[in-house]
């Protein structure tokens, strides 16, 4: 069979292997080079000493690192429920799929702005609790002297944004589940709970894969709600990296940075691959 | 042939019809312009550049969208060339102009851009001699101090000045009866400002001072242009010294009373209009929609003095040519278009920079008239003392910048101590003068070469 297709796999698979070697590949080499140049050009560490010493580099890197640890097991527990919902054919099923995907429609930044209009000091929220008297004064949600507080919000906000990818990709997951496992399930007697345990979340297993790497790399991207939300009083690796490139003009650092969210991105992809291996992993 | 030579004729008529209009007309509303690009060289008598193609005009001011939007469908529409006015943070700004000087060539027609930045590129040779567009606006009265400034120390008119600003205070009404006792908020000490603030705090239990800390916020020109001179009489030559860490141990301690959300305001005017500020301070531009919206509610005043007098920081933008430009002829018409005292006027209603010629000031709305007077009184204050923006950093202005925000992060928001997060920046900041070589500037006595950072 391998044989008989002779060369046209390879013809196939061409052009997006020269589409990913050209604007991929290319870029971050160029972005690693950048990362071990100083500004006069030279080679060596001193852009990666520059971006250790960075006043806010801990920060951002910490800050980061909870944002990916808080927001995504939030996410995963929302979209299962989502995707549950909407696998369980309730009446107007058509309905919550648009309503849970609406956030899909939105722009990073716009969400943040919404959520912004809510917690600002005059904003909904505290408008809404004031009302109805259970504050005396505003709250300030935005302080950067409550990191934790700035930290949830931003975790609230990315929440309601960003789940519906990972609801989507769980539904089409749930929907290749064949029906007769699920049957043999109830002929068993098992329980709900035993039916998700045993088979829904083992079947699910590598779209559950896909969401995570895909999720993960997108967490440790996390700028412009930040922005939109927290301003300059929560650092991220995404915003430093930017504000080298375009604030400071160092692009040297700003690449250091942005290598840095890509060794972190890959780790935690390798991670999920080893830990969360699929059957055919399993097999290989 | 014929139709050709007829259709060109119709062409110029119809140019010559549109001019007569609007010279007519000065501020007739007429966002039309007449089809450029025919490299038709016999240009109008009046230098309105009717025909000679497209012009870019990349800017470091008016960067925000608002404002740039107003630039292109306000400012420039009664323009009679094409223009598109691209604003440009200061990084991509610098990094585009030095491209084009690289490449030869390219389609950057006008720069608008700060002293400081001005004097980076005349320093590489990069802009073209203004002389004749200086002697053809004499007329106006440019202010002859700016124009001394656009020489950049040399005999060539290397950028023509365009429009000022400054940064100046601004409260809500409501704020004025915590006063502390025999405070006259026309004359304030920064001293005097945190009282203010401790007394808002105790009265109503709010933090209602504000400072513009966020991303987009200004806050590293209030420590270069107002804390650090009002405190220490310089900037980069008193970095360390032991006024700079009272400085740092005053705003630590006022920020007790600075509304802590101050991390995420850019523009003032938003916070102050919605009650969350009461008392603000931060570039005029950037409190204008304020003062407009609510002139019953909220009023301007000049900043407070420190120990060594009333800083200030007097933004001068000013208009030069690359010697690389696509279009100079169009881009001087531009130049002397911006320059009009009537595009003065409109530049001031619109964005609130303030004009550079000598022209009675158009009928203003009471928010613009109550920033003007905060604005002369600033500069008329017995203790006046002019700060100037960073002059030739070049490239390296953003990372400047950046050392004031780091120890503001390292001593106010992190609690640290002042004397030593000054001592662990001061190779920053040198760094930055190595860079560039950038000497001194006033406020800091002049250097030979490269200013030393103390």
């Amino acid at each position: 069979m391998t044989a008989r297709l002779g060369w046209a796999p390879y013809a196939l698979l061409l052009p997006s292997v020269l589409f990913l070697a050209l604007f991929f590949a290319t870029p971050m080499v160029q972005a690693f080079t950048l990362a071990f140049q100083a500004p006069d050009g030279s080679f060596g560490l001193a852009s990666i000493e520059r971006m250790l010493g960075d006043a806010s580099f801990r920060d951002a890197l910490l800050t980061t690192i909870a944002l990916v640890v808080l927001v995504i097991p939030i996410q995963f527990a929302l979209a299962m429920s989502m995707a549950l919902v909407i696998n369980a054919q309730l009446k107007g099923q058509g309905m919550w799929l648009y309503v849970y995907a609406l956030p899909l429609g939105i722009s990073e930044l716009a969400a943040g702005i919404v959520w912004v209009s809510i917690f600002t000091q005059s904003g909904w929220l505290n408008s809404v609790l004031m009302g109805i008297g259970i504050l005396e004064r505003p709250i300030t949600w935005q302080s950067a002297e409550t990191p934790w507080l700035l930290i949830g919000i931003v975790v609230i906000a990315e929440a309601w944004r960003a789940t519906s990818i990972i609801m989507i990709i769980l539904v089409a997951g749930l929907q290749s589940i064949p029906r007769e496992f699920l049957e043999a399930a109830d002929v068993y007697g098992a329980t709900t709970w035993q039916k998700v345990r045993r088979v829904v979340l083992p079947m699910l297993r590598p779209s559950l894969q896909v969401a995570l790497i895909l999720r993960t790399i997108l967490a440790f991207q996390v700028f412009a709600t930040v922005i939109a939300l927290a301003g300059s009083g929560l650092d991220v690796l995404a915003d430093e990296a930017q504000r080298w490139a375009t604030d400071i003009d160092n692009d040297n650092v700003a690449a250091a940075y942005a290598g840095l969210i890509l060794i972190l991105s890959l780790v935690s992809t390798v991670l999920f691959l080893v830990l969360l291996p699929t059957r055919e992993e399993h097999q290989a | 042939m014929r139709t050709n030579e007829r259709l060109h004729r119709w062409r110029l008529l119809a140019i010559t019809a549109v001019m007569a209009l609007v010279m007519g007309a000065c501020t007739a509303d007429d966002g039309a312009s007449p089809d450029g690009g025919n490299g038709d060289s016999a240009s109008p008598a009046n230098g309105n550049g009717a025909g000679t193609g497209e012009i870019v005009m990349v800017s470091s001011q008016l960067v925000p969208t608002a404002e740039q939007e107003l630039m292109n469908n306000e400012i420039l529409a009664d323009f009679e060339g094409e223009v598109e006015f691209v604003g440009l943070d200061a990084g991509p700004f610098n990094d585009q102009i030095q491209a084009q000087e690289q490449a030869g060539e390219g389609e950057i027609s006008l720069i608008g851009g700060l002293d400081g930045e001005f004097s980076s590129f005349g320093a590489d040779g990069l802009l073209m001699d203004l002389s004749d567009v200086a002697e053809d606006l004499a007329d106006l009265g440019i202010n002859e101090t700016y124009l001394e400034f656009g020489k950049l120390g040399t005999d060539q008119q290397l950028y023509i000045p365009w429009m000022q600003a400054t940064y100046v205070m601004a409260a809500r009404t409501e704020a004025l009866e915590y006063l502390p006792d025999g405070a006259d908020v026309n004359d304030l000490t920064w001293q005097q400002l945190t009282d203010w603030g401790a007394n808002i705090e105790a009265e109503t239990g709010e933090r209602r001072l504000g400072f513009p800390a966020g991303e987009d916020g200004l806050l590293h020109r209030f420590f270069q242009g107002y804390s650090y001179p009002a405190f220490t009489g310089g900037v980069n030559t008193t970095f360390t010294s032991s006024e700079a860490v009272e400085m740092w141990n005053w705003l630590a301690d006022t920020w007790e009373y600075v509304n802590p959300a101050s991390t995420t305001y850019g523009f003032m005017q938003e916070p102050l209009q919605s009650g969350e500020v009461w008392v603000a301070w931060d570039h005029t531009a950037r409190l204008i929609q304020a003062l407009e919206n609510m002139p019953d509610e909220i009023i301007a005043f000049p900043v407070p003095s420190g120990p060594e007098g009333k800083a200030y920081m007097p933004v001068v933008a000013g208009l030069g040519i690359p010697t690389t430009s696509a279009n100079p002829e169009g881009a001087k018409d531009l130049i002397r278009y911006l320059l009009s005292p009537e595009t003065q006027a409109a530049t001031l209603s619109a964005v609130s920079f303030f004009p550079v010629i000598e022209s009675d000031l158009p009928d203003v709305g009471p928010g613009l008239q109550a920033e003007i007077d905060a604005v002369e009184a600033q500069l008329n204050a017995a203790d006046a003392l002019p700060a100037y923006l960073p002059v030739g950093l070049g490239d390296q202005g953003g990372a400047y910048s950046q050392v004031f925000r780091d120890v503001f992060q390292g001593v106010v928001l992190d609690g640290g101590d002042p004397a030593t997060i000054l001592e662990e920046q001061l190779p920053n900041l040198q760094a930055v003068f190595e860079a560039s070589g950038a000497p001194c500037w006033p406020p800091d006595p002049e250097s030979d070469g490269a200013c030393q950072a103390q």
